[in-house]
């Protein structure tokens, strides 16, 4: 029996066998408000599976809410909805006292929908900062205007964080949001007695852009920008998991050429975004030889992406049905002597790295986040592989290219800065030797299926290259994209990043920040 | 023990020759379309940000509106596209360029308000060697008050609209305020909305633009080095 049989079986064991419906993708369970948090113990406690995403969506009628929780088995393809109906300004009961990967998503919610999670501690300041705006504003509401503001101001100065540690002496060091640099914005709250940060609270969405809200009503042509940009330099896997979605409600089958360049060009990007992090750890360790190595690694990926494809960053490429056109031959023979050349190149700076022994100190039982902490809080990517976590969605849900090629998972167990550097190069290596794969047996054919998407919601994914992205689009019956969710890998990890800088020194900060290898854009969207 | 020094000396000067001659390099920049006078209208409809207008003597290109998204640069009736990055424009309310005093000792504080990702991505290997900002007497400072430009990616989110103030004012005169990205001259693909002010001017004033999505490391430097009137400007609309 399959895993995904026998799933179906104890859900249906314990909920009224209607509930339970088979989809192609995922198995889908309809429950009451009060049953999800059972379910949801059901699943990750008892069942080993892993929280992707929580969706909350409108209903036709009048204010009625949906709210979908998503999970997914770590290593047999099977994903399960739990999805239940809320009334208005409802009060459901939270599911992150006992999946604590939920929490943001349950404070998220709350700060943008005003949905209320009986027994959740933290509700209030999340999103929508309290200095910033009044207390009942809830923009994803159906009812709300995304155009403008409400005029109402938030408490202004008056806003003070909070605050754990009392003892004599203790401060509360900022960090943010206009610091370093050329540092995002966020702010790092850090309480201190003197030298060491006992407590670290990470204060985001200073970049919130509404991208959810602004997005709806829109084309999905038009939306896809949005989906692309919102997380500039990772856009082609965020873009890739939009069309994913949109060619799901189409059922069009995307051609096999489109398929292997997707990898491709999903693979340069992995490799470029973590060349991209190492040089900025190689630089807040005062490496500097080492950042300009890197960063030229970096520059010349960039180059390569930008010859090939005609945008640096990929911009563009990926449209819902495949991809807007192919390079030609010898654009692709420049692209595989280039990712050999940058994978070469990565392989020999990896060496002089790990042969520093001053940078090694620096990096060696630093922000480590254990293996525990890391499934508590259910980190995802990189950072999850480095602290033990084999998980991949290019393994666990495979989609695409990546059914025939799955990858090798890169594992390391320290959960340290120099595990999570040392899992950035295995999954370089690994990508490298994807795209040279799939560039070898490139099939011939069109780039491009005709996709006209159905009304309707699917759920799409993909390992972008900070982590499992799951992405909910939903259609009206106009066509028009009715609710965007951007589940990031981002908005996941730093979840759990507090937990690495405690203990730390000062100095660590920034250089635990850097092997993280988030980008807060990604959080905040 | 690694050599880095040693290895830094033989692998020589990576920095481009630019501005004194001409870059060569393949994908340093996506280019953008030209205004040409050979296009059908219908080519605008594929733009999906209003950056195409067709006038009477062909097709007219608005730099502060295109996103890069290459839909006009396939397929039939494609616009020809250039590979310049020179692309700064005087911004709402231009100040004369910083005097001589500025032209070997400029200090910038670069401000997040927004920007995606590939803004910062860009404006982070200025200072990298193919690029190398320091060869001009530019440094990124950590501090408004020690800044003399204020280099602005993305929308202007509502919670970074107070930083963005609060940098200003902290800024000794005189002082130049450079939007990079056309997040942050217009609002991008984000516009103007609940949640960002749809770019820097609405919120201070802005001395010069640098349009792209996102500018690529040579159009940000070109932007710096206009600031002190070592480079001249262009204009952000492009006539056939």
């Amino acid at each position: 029996m399959s895993r995904r049989n026998e799933i179906a079986e104890i859900l249906r064991a314990r909920t009224r066998d209607a509930a339970v419906r088979e989809l192609a993708d995922r198995l889908t369970v309809y429950a009451v408000p009060g049953a999800v948090p059972g379910l949801a113990r059901l699943l990750v406690a008892e069942q080993g599976f892993e929280f992707a995403t929580l969706v909350v969506d409108h209903l036709g009628d009048g204010d009625k809410l949906t709210v979908r929780y998503f999970f997914y088995a770590p290593h047999e393809s099977c994903l399960v909805e739990i999805a239940t109906t809320a009334a208005s300004r409802a009060q459901l009961p939270a599911i992150s006292d006992t999946v604590h990967a939920a929490d943001w998503h349950e404070r998220e919610a709350e700060d943008l929908f005003g949905v209320r999670f009986a027994g959740h501690p933290f509700l209030g300041d999340f999103v929508l900062h309290d200095d910033e705006w009044p207390e009942d504003v809830a923009p994803m509401r159906a009812a709300f205007n995304p155009g403008t503001r409400p005029r109402e101001p938030g408490r202004g100065d008056e806003w003070r964080p909070r605050r754990l540690l009392d003892e004599q002496g203790a401060l509360v060091f900022p960090v943010g949001p206009v610091w370093g640099d050329y540092a995002e914005a966020g702010l790092w709250l850090l309480e201190t007695p003197g030298e060491q940060i006992r407590q670290a609270h990470t204060r985001l969405f200073y970049k919130y852009r509404g991208v959810e809200k602004i997005a709806e009503g829109r084309a999905p042509a038009d939306a896809l920008l949005l989906a692309e940009r919102f997380s500039g330099n990772a856009a082609f896997s965020h873009a890739m998991s939009y069309c994913q979605a949109l060619e799901k409600l189409a059922g069009s089958q995307v051609p096999p050429r489109a398929e292997a360049l997707r990898v491709v060009f999903a693979e340069l990007e992995r490799i470029r975004y973590h060349a991209s992090t190492i040089a900025q750890l190689a630089g807040a360790t005062a490496l500097v030889v080492g950042k300009a190595m890197g960063q030229e690694i970096e520059e010349d990926l960039l180059r390569l992406a930008g010859e090939v494809c005609g945008h640096r960053y990929l911009f563009g490429l990926a449209v819902p049905g495949g991809l807007a056109w192919s390079p030609d031959a010898a654009e692709l023979t420049r692209l595989a002597t280039g990712v050999r050349r940058g994978a070469a190149r990565l392989a020999q700076y990896e060496r002089l790295l790990t042969h520093s022994s001053s940078f090694l100190d620096r990096i060696e039982e630093m922000g480590t986040l254990t293996p525990t902490l890391a499934a508590t809080y259910g980190v995802v990517g990189p950072v999850a592989r480095a602290a033990g976590r084999t998980i991949d969605l290019r393994r666990a849900l495979p989609y695409g290219g990546y059914t025939e090629t799955p990858p090798e998972v890169a594992h390391e167990t320290e959960g340290d800065g120099y595990a999570r550097m040392r899992v950035f190069f295995d999954e370089i290596r690994a990508s490298a030797d994807l795209i040279r794969r799939h560039l070898e047996t490139l099939p011939n054919g069109p780039v491009a299926a005709p996709c006209h998407p159905e009304p309707g919601g699917a759920l799409a994914w993909v390992e972008a290259p900070a982590g499992a992205t799951f992405h909910w689009v939903r259609l009206d019956e106009r066509g028009l994209v009715a609710r965007l969710r951007l589940g990031t890998p981002g908005f996941r990890n730093w979840h759990a990043f507090h937990r690495a800088v405690e203990g730390a020194a000062f100095q660590d900060f920034p250089i635990i920040l850097a092997s993280f290898g988030l980008t807060v854009a990604e959080n905040d969207r | 023990m690694s050599s880095w020094p040693l290895r830094s000396l033989l692998r020589g000067i990576r920095t481009t020759a630019w501005p004194h001659r001409e870059e060569p390099a393949a994908g340093i920049g996506p280019g953008r379309p030209r205004a040409d006078s050979h296009q059908p209208p219908d080519i605008a409809e594929r733009c999906p940000t209003g950056a195409l207008r067709a006038v009477a003597a062909g097709m007219a290109v608005d730099f502060g509106r295109c996103v890069h998204c290459q839909r006009c640069r396939h397929g039939e009736g494609a616009l020809p596209w250039s590979k310049d990055f020179s692309w700064t424009a005087p911004g709402p309310r231009t100040g004369p360029p910083l005097g001589r005093r500025f032209r070997r000792s400029l200090h910038v504080r670069y401000i997040d308000a927004g920007a995606c990702g590939a803004c910062m991505g860009e404006v982070r290997l200025i200072d990298a060697p193919p690029y190398n900002l320091h060869r001009f007497g530019i440094f990124i400072t950590a501090s408004p008050r020690d800044a003399d430009v204020l280099l602005v990616g993305g929308p202007v989110t509502e919670a970074m609209r107070t930083p963005l103030i609060k940098s200003y004012e902290a800024m000794p005169q005189p002082k130049r305020v450079v939007a990079m990205g056309v997040c942050a001259l217009n609002g991008g693909v984000f516009g103007r909305s609940f949640a960002s002010a749809g770019g820097v001017d609405g919120v201070i004033p802005v001395d010069l633009v640098i349009p792209g999505c996102p500018p690529p490391p040579l159009a940000i430097l070109h932007g710096l080095l206009a600031v002190t009137g070592r480079t001249g400007t262009c204009e952000v609309e492009e006539l056939p």
